[in-house]
């Protein structure tokens, strides 16, 4: 399985708004060229947006591991930031702790997480308060999941 | 037909080399090897980037000389709307309509006319709620083929009704078969193009197996003589009001005609091809759920910025906002409750896949891995020299097969510098030795 398997590693800037998504836009384009369903590549591309979104608006940044196999797609997004107190809670839609500013600008609508979890087929979030999260995101290959 | 007509192509006499389209290209559809550009055909989507870009005059739009229409008993001229924005001295739409009949047309359907159509149809479909939002302005040939290309997820939000030159066209022969009682092949439906793209959409059309339209004239070609045409009507006065269109099918002509027409408040409209992109990559990522209607249009300001055009496109689009202000609201109707076959899409419009790399995933793997190793040892400097738009193009095209490392200038003149080292430390070996022997 992991023997035909590409790797990608993306630095997120912090606080620039400017260039969020443009991990996601790369890994987009990727799966495009790699032929996959359409429909895989805009799940696994809407959820890596608004993970990586996520990791500007509250994190400061972070970094990102994309692999691809012949099954999975996973991107493994590491932050340090403040962590999530509140799990059950950041999973609700519309719930978030964004501030006026960053809602000025667009952001912050609460979607975010739902929306991962909506459209990918796997996802995981290890976080500890003060000290940072790691979210992993899976959308399957040949999975054919409907919203 | 050929899958892979283009109206959009190369002028090799006058084509230099630079890779100025090369670079500005939305699809990544040209190269230049052996000194001249090269268009990838299943790439291009004849949006006239290029044209409006080379500094040579070396691109070129393929369109059917005035002359041809000569082929046919009775002409019927479909005119666009931003062709209204290309004269001065316009009060109203009339001059140019008696001048169109100067040059030898027997009739006129002005595509405003059935742009109204579809803009009735769009509101009646959005209304009934039968389309996905935000729905896809389907008029404009060169972002129909970006969505095929690019972006094939939004197929599925595209307004599934013909271009208003289709339309134009189907409704026009119907009407000069009534009134002439002539043969179908007797009737030369001719329009007269803003653009590349619409040439090709006639020669390769999208949503329909055949264009109604027979051929494909350039405002560039018919401008000069339809200006002479228009000084002697207006020398000899024009007749009477006749003009087919109102201030909905005429704004069509301009970025955010389309939309506004659609009589809702959340639309958005974008013009320009690296706006249309960013738009739509947006929308792939789901971040414009919140829009019912979105236009998009290749060209810088719409219609009236396509590059067979002749005046500014801003001029032109003043000059309609004007000649707009005489106009009824719309002047054309569906009548009854049913949308007419006309304005349907005959035949679905399905994803391309030329950016695909293989058709076998593992393959596909495979060579990205190989692209991905390629493109590590590159300078990453995009400078074009190698005759590809970027580093990463050109890693894609070794792997591809259309080209080698050594295309790669600054490769080059590493292995270059290596040959030469190791030549001096020959040189410096051999006079050691020869030193030993003394």
């Amino acid at each position: 399985m992991s023997g035909n398997c590409l790797h990608y590693h993306y630095v997120v800037p912090g606080d620039d708004f400017t260039q969020a998504g443009m991990a996601s836009s790369a890994v987009k384009q990727i799966l495009k060229q790699l032929g996959l369903d359409p429909q895989i590549v805009r799940r696994m591309s809407i959820s890596l947006y608004e993970g990586e979104i996520n990791m500007v608006i509250h994190a400061g940044g972070g970094e990102i591991d994309v692999g691809i196999d012949d099954e999975e797609i996973t991107a493994v997004l590491t932050d340090q930031g403040p962590g999530i107190e509140d799990i059950e809670l950041a999973m609700q839609d519309g719930w978030s702790t964004a501030t006026e500013q960053v809602r000025g600008l667009g952001f912050g609508a609460g979607m975010g997480l739902p929306n991962m979890k909506k459209y990918s087929d796997d996802l995981k979030i290890d976080t500890i308060v003060g000290a940072g999260t790691t979210v992993t995101i899976k959308v399957k290959i040949n999975n054919s999941k409907t919203e | 037909m050929s899958d892979y007509f283009h109206s959009v192509t190369l002028d090799k006499s006058a084509c230099r080399g630079c890779i100025t389209c090369v670079k500005r290209c939305p699809t990544e559809a040209i190269r230049v090897r052996n000194g001249k550009a090269q268009i990838i055909g299943e790439r291009c989507i004849d949006c006239g980037e290029c044209i409006r870009v080379c500094p040579h005059h070396a691109k070129l739009a393929v369109t059917d000389p005035l002359s041809e229409i000569a082929r046919f008993k009775y002409k019927v001229v479909l005119p666009p709307p931003s062709l209204f924005g290309q004269y001065k001295r316009q009060e109203d739409l009339e001059l140019i309509r008696s001048a169109l009949y100067e040059l030898g047309f027997d009739a006129i359907y002005e595509v405003a006319a059935a742009a109204e159509l579809v803009s009735d149809a769009t509101r009646r479909m959005m209304e009934q709620g039968k389309l996905n939002k935000p729905v896809i302005s389907s008029a404009c040939p060169a972002v129909l083929r970006l969505i095929r290309i690019r972006f094939p997820n939004l197929l599925e939000n595209v307004l599934p009704l013909s271009a208003p030159i289709e339309v134009a066209a189907r409704f026009a022969r119907e009407k000069a078969i009534k009134d002439t009682g002539l043969k179908s092949e007797e009737i030369g439906i001719v329009f007269i193009t803003p653009c590349p793209a619409k040439a090709t959409a006639i020669k390769n059309p999208m949503g329909t197996e055949k264009s109604g339209v027979d051929l494909a004239v350039s405002v560039s070609e018919i401008y000069p003589a339809l200006l002479s045409a228009m000084n002697k009507c207006a020398k000899e006065g024009v007749g009477r009001e006749n003009a087919q269109s109102g201030r909905t099918g005429l704004g069509w002509g301009n970025s955010g005609g389309e939309a506004a027409a659609t009589f809702t408040m959340r639309y958005l409209a974008a013009d320009g091809i690296e706006n249309v992109i960013k738009v739509l990559e947006e929308m792939e990522d789901d971040r414009l759920s919140d829009q019912d209607f979105v236009e998009l249009n290749a060209c810088p300001a719409g219609c009236v910025g396509g590059v067979l055009n002749i005046e500014n496109p801003y001029v032109a689009m003043t000059r309609m906002k004007q000649l707009r202000n005489y106009r009824p609201v719309a002047c054309n109707n569906i009548e009854g409750d049913d949308i007419p076959p006309e304005l349907l899409w005959d035949e679905e419009v399905t994803p391309a896949t030329a950016l695909r790399l293989d058709p076998s995933p593992q393959n596909s793997m495979r060579m990205m891995r190989e692209i991905e190793e390629i493109e590590s040892r590159l300078y990453g400097l995009d400078c074009g020299s190698c005759g590809a738009p970027s580093c990463r193009a050109l890693a894609e095209d070794i792997v591809l097969g259309y080209s080698t490392e050594d295309a790669c200038i600054y490769l080059l003149k590493d292995k270059v510098e290596a040959v030469r080292s190791s030549m001096l430390s020959l040189k410096l070996e051999s006079r050691d030795k020869s030193g030993e022997k003394q």
